[in-house]
């Protein structure tokens, strides 16, 4: 399972593994899709830890967070970020967009 | 110049491949002892090039990507990665950041960061006919180091 998700009090942690592609992307969607659905959070926090490669679908997998998150007036944070996705975050300029935390 | 080396991997146009090509790119330039960044940062260029093939050169069904792999004395290394698909009409328009054909779930920054981890990029297309992009980067000489 790429995510693993575990929510209180809308609270959601989304745990993201491995490879986060294009190929990866449209299931990594899914399930974030589904678990925002069910918590409806105030708090999202994607923690990348396990992510062992990303490029930019994997911007786009954030991006989508954000914005469902926001459309519920929630905010998200983004946690343990390898070295890898940092650079190509910052290549994209997304950086700027959102709350992140090595 | 000359390369010093060269290997080219053709394959289907299918998403399962994108994690093979970034493989065998950075199986191939393993031999100039990049750090982890330029490791990385060539993974993901090929990784952006190999998915804008897949995601965009054969809408209606399958075909062949080819990626061709090339050192050369200067410790640079060039990648290129082609189809024989439908091509891209505007290539500038293309290139700018967040543009996209492909839809909600695109963030359009595959060029921009192709354009930012690599030192050159080429974009040739002919709509009908395919797309090639070709891209080099240097690979930083360390002391100590072996080729």
């Amino acid at each position: 399972m790429p995510v693993t998700c575990t929510s209180e009090d809308r609270k959601l942690l989304a745990v993201i593994y491995g490879e986060v592609d294009h190929h990866a992307a449209k299931s990594i969607i899914e399930e974030l899709d589904r678990q925002i659905d069910l918590a409806m959070p105030r708090h999202l926090t994607l923690d990348l830890a396990g992510v062992t490669f990303m490029d930019s679908s994997g911007i786009a997998v954030l991006l989508r967070a954000l914005r469902r998150v926001r459309e519920l007036s929630g905010s998200v944070k983004v946690v343990h970020i390898p070295e890898q996705a940092i650079r190509v975050l910052r290549a994209a300029g997304v950086d700027r967009l959102m709350k992140f935390e090595s | 110049m000359k390369p010093i080396n060269e290997a080219t991997t053709i394959f289907l146009s299918r998403s399962a491949n994108e994690g093979y090509a970034r493989m065998v790119a950075a199986c191939f330039m393993a031999q100039l002892d990049p750090t982890l960044d330029e490791l990385g940062d060539v993974k993901t260029a090929v990784s952006e090039a190999v998915t804008n093939a897949i995601v965009h050169a054969y809408p209606n069904c399958l075909g062949m990507v080819t990626m061709r792999l090339r050192l050369f004395e200067d410790s640079s290394m060039e990648i290129m990665v082609k189809d024989k698909g439908v091509g891209i009409e505007d290539v500038e328009r293309a290139r700018t950041p967040l543009f996209t054909t492909g839809g909600g779930e695109r963030s359009g920054m595959g060029f921009t960061i192709m354009e930012s981890f690599m030192d050159t990029l080429k974009v040739r297309s002919s709509p009908g006919k395919g797309t090639s992009v070709t891209m080099r980067k240097k690979i930083s000489r360390r002391v100590g180091g072996t080729r």
